[in-house]
């Protein structure tokens, strides 16, 4: 015979409010099973948990029913008291009165018969509850890093430091990300490329890191501790090991044409490239689709003059398997496409470009040397236009809602370091808000505008065209109520950033969730802020949302100490709400097998023993280590020989018809 | 017919001689033309009473799970639609694939002894006293043999198998619930469309199992009465060949088989086209998952 206790949570008056706990703990004393039944201000704290260890004690109860928040909050919490008073810790059960019922009604009445019915739900669940034991799984102490920028340079070098081994798979031919690509970074004004390269060359030297450039993850199987992931690393035509890097094949390149990723399209590379002079690895790679050799057979040239060999047009793509106990997404963002916003005038003029061409055509190393001039006409603007929050903040569907929160602070920047180089450019920005929350980020600003005089105008941009070989820029000015056509040289757009369009499929692979503009979601997002909801998977930089340098290298760190958390354990607990299949129910169809998101399911040829029946069979196990009881499987076979132990179907049925009744 | 039932009877008796074949699953003759049943013959002499008429709609492919457990390798006549059916049971394990030889018989469309009951076949076209499911035929096309039988087969365009259910979601909740429960009042829970189908090839049916929690030999009530054929009808969905057999077997004529058709229609739609039992080993679409299917969200889109 089941005794349970059922403890009612007021939460102070976050369910107390809308809910009238004293009738609710009342309306379960005469719920059939129920022994005891009372409220406390908060549970979760020392004296609630005593409370119930008492109760639990005084009054034998064989199953607990707590009527509080989310069993994602405190599920735990309370397992841990239940089994404090020796009892087994699955043998609670929470009824969530609060997410699910006091957050939502501000009806008291209607509040207080939704938790009485949630209430009664749970306590028919927990009265056919069995006592689970947790099993162990081994932890392979071996992290990957998907995602080579800041966030994963910065995440990488930490676990390393830690002393464990970690792999940074990188899509593109190089590490260093978007970071590499920026010119000068606010608010101390140092060369991202100084402070950033040494941390490429750390990364590079450290033996316990291993760089995989121009790879990508193809699959992702297994769980928390134990994951194992499918690589392909693409073909570069160019052996790694050979290459000194030394460009005498880029020298000889006949073919000119392809854009030139790392400088945004503004300038052409050759078919065989290095990105960029400080890349790592320091290797060549064959762009397939402009090298002359490759596509019609005929060149050849940059083998002729390869002294190191290792010019290899008939290497293939590499696919491999690797081990891993903890996966790091560090997939970062890219700025998006203005197709939508073609009131600015983008694909009409070259002398419109994004903040990102701008950050190149600033840079030394940048296609014009450092040199600001027209991409048009090579010409020095007197003139400069900056938009902010292009496709930011933007509720109409066409951009993004979110805002991008690095814009402002680049746009100081940029106007800042055009002032500085060029007194004789005048420099306008149009603003909605100027947001500076961060350290010196506003006196940054107020710079910009006191001492190097950027004219900011407060309001938006409704269009640019061309006219002769001048913009002309059609906006408003708010704070003294007129619209205004300037004439500019140069239109720079502060677009906005998006997380990288590989990140929805990584979210894909690796079961984490992602919010509806694509950025990984976290597990808490104020107490576990990087790690994702799915146990083992940790979250850096901007995958996980908008942020600037300094607060990519704290989270990349954090992450990199979850990590290290993790591997720092020999043994992970495991949950043992899992799947378990019913033998003599067993059809044997495979169904489970593939609906499993994790490949916890095989079959064997088993003799099987029941009444009237002795015969083999082909029937369905489970591995308990590898099931994350998400349930997939009970649903899909037909004859329920598969049930989750905790949700068994009947639990389920139980539940519906408690509230059904 | 006479002469497809000869040439099949000839490599049957030729197979079973030679070793290659234990025993034959076919059509016995019965009482009258219209009433053939499937049945094993064991010996040349238990296949004189072998018989293929115009009347041998049932489909064999679901006895061949009883015979994958027996000695030796069964000769199945299959049907361009039931090889379907046989498809689907492969890929299932249920059915043995090496314990089976598959002779692809030809069909000309099977006749219902319903329709044809008292009406001189002379009068009118054949077309008129086919079974329903004929009317939608798949095509001549068997999808597993082993052997193959020459024969004629059936000459009409099929019908759209989908019309009745566009009807059918044409109409409002309550007139869609309204006919529905007119047809599924009618249900006497005989299970013999759950005995006939293919994909209710369970060892043991939620229906019969007590710790199912829907376990029922009969309704107790009208809410059970609904819910055994709903509940029949998502245990099938993505593995319903759409064979029709629910529906030819149903001593209370309920149009079954709309059911199944209308998931069918909506994996179409969701998931593209999709034949069950097309080929032995291929995926089903609803344990099948992509990254480009559809969100949930989508599926719900416009639905009532």
């Amino acid at each position: 015979m089941q005794r349970i206790g059922v403890f009612v949570c007021w939460c102070g008056s976050n369910i107390a409010g809308p809910v009238d706990v004293e009738r609710v703990a009342e309306a379960m004393k005469s719920v059939p099973g129920v022994v005891h039944s009372t409220t406390y201000q908060y549970m979760c704290s020392e004296v609630g948990q005593s409370r119930i260890m008492e109760a639990i004690k005084e009054h034998q109860l064989t199953g607990v029913v707590v009527c509080s928040c989310s069993p994602r909050m405190h599920e735990n919490t309370f397992r841990k008291t239940a089994q404090r008073a020796g009892l087994n810790p699955y043998m609670v059960e929470i009824a969530n009165i609060r997410e699910q019922c006091s957050w939502i009604h501000k009806d008291k009445e209607v509040g207080t018969q939704k938790a009485i019915v949630l209430a009664k739900a749970a306590v028919a669940k927990v009265m056919l509850n069995t006592p689970l034991q947790a099993g162990t799984s081994p932890v392979i102490k071996r992290a990957l890093v998907i995602g080579g920028g800041i966030a994963g340079i910065q995440t990488a070098l930490d676990i390393a430091d830690a002393g464990y081994e970690v792999d940074i798979v990188e899509k593109s031919p190089t590490i260093g990300g978007r970071m590499a690509q920026l010119d000068k970074t606010f608010p101390t004004l140092d060369c991202s490329a100084c402070i950033l390269t040494p941390k490429m060359v750390d990364a590079a030297q450290n033996e316990k890191i291993d760089i995989i450039s121009y790879a990508q993850v193809e699959k992702v199987s297994g769980f928390v501790g134990n994951f194992t992931v499918t690589i392909r690393k693409k073909a570069r035509f160019v052996d790694e090991l050979k290459c000194t890097g030394c460009g005498a094949c880029m020298e000889k390149c006949p073919s000119k044409k392809g854009k030139n990723e790392f400088n945004m399209g503004l300038n052409n590379r050759t078919a065989i490239y290095i990105p960029f002079a400080q890349a790592i690895p320091n290797v060549a790679v064959i762009d397939p689709e402009q090298c002359l050799k490759l596509k019609t057979g005929k060149c050849g040239l940059c083998e002729r003059v390869c002294s190191a060999g290792a010019i290899n047009y008939k290497q293939e793509d590499e696919v491999f398997e690797r081990q891993y106990g903890a996966i790091v997404a560090a997939t970062g963002f890219k700025p998006i496409d203005l197709d939508a916003f073609d009131e600015y005038g983008y694909s009409q003029s070259k002398d419109v470009v994004t903040s990102l061409e701008f950050e190149r055509i600033m840079n030394a190393a940048g296609p014009t040397g450092g040199q600001l001039v027209r991409p048009s006409d090579g010409k020095h603007p007197h003139e400069i236009v900056f938009i902010q929050c292009v496709g930011s903040r933007d509720t109409s569907g066409c951009g993004k809602p979110y805002c991008s929160k690095i814009c402002c602070m680049y746009t100081a920047k940029h106007a800042m370091l055009v002032r500085d180089k060029y007194p004789d450019v005048n420099v306008h920005v149009f603003y909605i808000d100027v947001r500076t929350p961060g350290k010196n980020f506003d006196e940054f600003y107020r710079r910009a505008v006191e001492q190097y005089g950027v004219d900011y105008i407060k309001g938006m941009v409704g269009k640019v065209f061309p006219e002769g070989d001048k913009l002309i820029v059609q906006g408003s000015d708010l704070i003294n109520g007129k619209q205004l056509a300037l004439q500019a040289d140069m239109v720079v757009l502060a677009a906005a950033i998006e997380p990288d369009p590989s990140a929805r499929k990584l979210a894909t692979m690796l079961t984490a969730s992602m919010d509806t503009n694509d950025f990984f979601t976290e597990a808490h997002p104020k107490l576990r802020p990087v790690e994702s909801p799915t146990a083992g998977v940790f979250l850096s930089g901007v995958c996980q949302g908008p942020k600037d340098i300094p607060e990519t290298v704290a989270q990349a760190g954090a992450a990199a100490s979850k990590v290290i958390g993790l591997l720092a354990k020999d043994h992970l607990v495991t949950n043992p709400c899992v799947a378990q299949s019913n033998e003599l129910l067993c059809n044997g169809c495979s169904q489970c097998e593939r609906v499993c998101p994790y490949g916890a399911i095989s079959y064997v040829e088993k003799e099987i023993r029941g009444p009237g029946v002795r015969e083999v069979r082909r029937v369905a196990q489970v591995n308990p280590a590898v099931c994350q009881g998400c349930g997939a499987c009970t649903v899909t076979c037909p004859s329920g020989a598969m049930d989750l132990q905790g949700f068994s179907n009947l639990q389920i049925m139980a539940e519906v018809d408690a509230i059904c009744k | 017919m006479q002469g497809t039932a000869q040439l099949i009877l000839e490599r049957a008796r030729e197979l079973m001689q030679s070793g290659q074949i234990q025993r034959v699953l076919g059509w016995e003759k019965g009482e009258f033309e219209h009433d053939p049943t499937p049945a094993f013959f064991e010996s040349e002499e238990e296949l004189q009473n072998f018989c293929y008429n115009d009347y041998c709609g049932a489909n064999l492919s679901k006895y061949l799970i009883a015979a994958s457990k027996l000695e030796g390798k069964t000769l199945v006549c299959i049907k361009p639609c039931d090889s379907y059916s046989l498809n689907q049971l492969i890929t299932e394990h249920r059915v043995n694939r090496e314990k089976v030889f598959v002779l692809a018989v030809p069909c000309p469309g099977m006749l219902d002894p319903v329709k044809t009951e008292g009406k001189d076949l002379s009068q009118g076209e054949r077309k008129d006293y086919l079974l329903d499911k004929c009317l939608c035929c798949k095509g001549a096309e068997h999808k597993i043999a082993d052997e193959t039988i020459e024969g004629p087969s059936l000459d009409l365009a099929p019908e759209d198998r989908f019309a009745q259910v566009r009807e059918l979601e044409a109409l409002s909740p309550q007139e869609r619930f309204d006919f529905w429960r007119g047809e599924l009042s009618r249900c006497i829970r005989c299970n013999a469309c759950r005995n006939v189908c293919p994909a209710c090839s369970c060892v043991k049916c939620v229906f019969d199992n007590p710790n199912s929690g829907v376990s029922s030999k009969a309704s107790a009530d009208d809410f059970e009465e609904n819910m055994f054929h709903i509940i029949r009808a998502f245990h099938v969905a993505g593995r319903c060949t759409d064979c029709g057999e629910c529906s030819r077997v149903c001593p209370q004529r309920i149009p079954l088989h709309l059911l199944n058709r209308k998931f069918i229609a909506d994996i179409d739609e969701l998931y593209g086209e999709y034949q069950a039992g097309e080929e032995a080993e291929q995926r089903s679409p609803l344990v099948n998952y992509q990254t480009t299917d559809k969100e949930p969200s989508d599926a719900l889109k416009g639905r009532g």
